[in-house]
């Protein structure tokens, strides 16, 4: 089937069998390979990338689905001499061990900073209707769907909180 | 993956006439695709109805109408769902991970299907995956079954938070399907196993869901329980949707919806009429009681008997906490 979709900016037109996932497309058929695969079953976050603007799973959706969509993936987010904070923070914080769960772990915080500033709660925001406040637990309870296989989470963890705080996010 | 035929429909009519044609409705594809990856379904056909537009979410008769393809996201974080039914956002909420909820939709999270290990063993005897093949959970690692409303042949359980706070919050479910629309309440949109448990719903050949309505929000204080194996990111082993009025101390009414117990969001009119006139405590006694006399354990998921008690306990002593 032939589906168009926008990566980064950039349409690429593809023939694909209907059972492609849009991680698949992106490391078989296009050669990006940053984003990872884990699981391969929405259980790990490794495959983390942009649909429209918001974090999903690549694993779990079909690119045939998503015609015309546009994904991001960590290509675009900065470059080995030009890094974005995000990225800029997990090195100096050492935010990885392997480092294989980081494009995804990258890309969620992404979504993540965006959706706290759009004001959304987590389950554990004491309030549904006031702005929440980003502690560090909130950062935990919200980077939940990306696991971490060297257990590097109190320094994803500080890595994304230090980007919170550059931000002038709320914190207690 | 098995192969399989894709069509996007452009509108729930077309949806309609492919599904009455065999073909199984893919939304979010979060359930979906991961049972078809495992081989547990294997449709020979889906239908895309993700650009058939159902996803607006309006007020509707001093309620809201929720389309099936809103996402759980956008659903927990709507202004009216936060401020009017914080039951609803909670239980969402609590479910799954946000890169899910961003992709989960309103009809797929109440189709979604259990979690029983059984059922994605292909190797394992699943009257619900393979009707008359027995039920390997009977005697087997039936730690997250259930211990209401199972039978012989499947004791299952549901596993969407969502819904169990829809339950609480009286939602009806609108279909769309050959002979037109119809609108089922949650209470009996959902059949028990029986022995017919690969049949879930009341959903028939050519059924869309096109959206799902809440009532007026209700008077009380709400609030969702969820306990689990992990403080994040875990179905529920036993939770607890509340709606309790409160009057000087004491439970005027309630609706009480649960979930992680039975093969769907359990709610009795019995349980909810046994909680008037009492202190809180005392009617999460009376309800437990009203709730687990005819509950049974299999072995492993004995513990859910106590643990739903302690659970309700804990509801009505946090909602009646936060109302004072
Ligand atoms: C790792 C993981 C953790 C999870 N944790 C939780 C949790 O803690 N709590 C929880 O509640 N859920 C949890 N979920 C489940 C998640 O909520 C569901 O996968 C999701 O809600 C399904 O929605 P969907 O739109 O992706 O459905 P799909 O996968 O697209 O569809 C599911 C089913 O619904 C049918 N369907 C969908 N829409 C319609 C319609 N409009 N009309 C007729 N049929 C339709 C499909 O045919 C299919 O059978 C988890 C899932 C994963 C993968
Ligand atoms: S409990 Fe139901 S889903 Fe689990 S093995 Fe038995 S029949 Fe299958
Ligand atoms: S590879 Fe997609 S969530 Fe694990
Ligand atoms: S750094 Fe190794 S998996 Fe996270």
């Amino acid at each position: 089937m032939d589906v168009t979709l926008s990566i980064n900016g950039t349409d690429h037109r593809l023939d694909l069998d209907p059972r492609v996932t849009v991680l698949d497309a992106l490391r078989h058929h296009l050669g990006l390979t940053g984003t990872k695969k884990g699981c391969d079953h929405g259980q790990c976050g490794a495959c983390t990338v942009l649909l429209n603007g918001r974090r999903v799973n690549s694993c779990l959706t079909l690119a045939v689905m998503h015609d015309g969509d546009e994904i991001t993936t960590i290509e675009s987010l900065g470059s080995p001499d030009a890094l974005n904070p995000l990225q800029d923070a997990f090195v100096r914080n050492d935010g990885f061990q392997c480092g294989y769960c980081t494009p995804g772990q990258i890309m969620s915080a992404t979504a993540m900073l965006q959706e706290a500033e759009d004001g959304w709660p987590s389950y554990i925001s004491r309030s549904l209707e006031t702005d929440p406040d980003l502690t560090d637990e909130e950062i935990a309870e919200r980077m939940s769907g990306n696991l971490c296989r060297c257990s590097a989470y109190p320094r994803i963890r500080q890595a994304i909180a230090e980007v919170r705080d550059a931000r002038g996010m709320a914190a207690e | 993956m098995k192969p399989f035929d894709y069509a996007r429909a452009g509108d729930v009519a077309e949806a309609s006439r492919h599904t009455a044609k065999g073909a199984t409705v893919i939304a979010g594809g979060t359930n979906l695709l991961d049972l078809m990856k495992l081989q547990v379904m294997t449709p020979s056909a889906l239908v895309d109805i993700t650009r058939t537009g159902l996803d607006g979410i309006e007020e509707s008769n001093g309620g809201l109408r929720i389309g099936t393809l809103v996402t759980n996201s956008d659903l927990a974080v709507h202004p009216i769902v936060r401020k009017s039914y914080p039951v609803l956002s909670r239980a969402l909420l609590s479910g799954a991970t946000g890169q899910l909820r961003n992709k989960a939709t309103t009809g797929g999270n109440l189709l979604q299907r259990t979690r029983c290990p059984y059922f994605y063993d292909t190797a394992a005897a699943c009257n619900k995956r393979e009707p008359g093949t027995g039920c390997a959970a009977l005697e087997g690692r039936n730690r997250v079954c259930g211990i209401l409303g199972t039978s012989p042949h499947c004791i299952a359980t549901h596993p969407s938070d969502m819904a169990v706070a829809m339950m609480a919050l009286g939602a009806q479910v609108e279909i769309e399907g050959l002979n037109g629309t119809r609108a089922v309440p949650l209470d009996d949109f959902y059949r028990l196993p029986g022995d017919t448990p690969h049949i879930e719903t009341c959903l028939e050949e050519g059924d869309v869901i096109t959206h799902v309505t809440l009532p007026a929000p209700p008077e009380g204080t709400q609030g969702y329980v969820k306990v689990r194996d992990r403080a994040s990111y875990a179905f529920a082993l036993v939770s607890v949707a509340a709606i309790v009025r409160f009057d000087g101390g004491r439970v005027v009414s309630g609706r009480l919806a649960f979930g992680g117990l039975a093969p769907r969001p359990w709610r009795t009119d019995a349980v909810d009429a046994v909680l008037e006139g009492k202190s809180p405590l005392d009617a999460a006694e009376a309800a437990a009681d009203a709730l687990l006399s005819e509950a049974e354990g299999h072995g492993d998921n004995d513990f859910k008997i106590l643990l739903a008690r302690r659970t309700l306990r804990r509801a009505m002593r946090e909602l009646s906490e936060s109302q004072a």
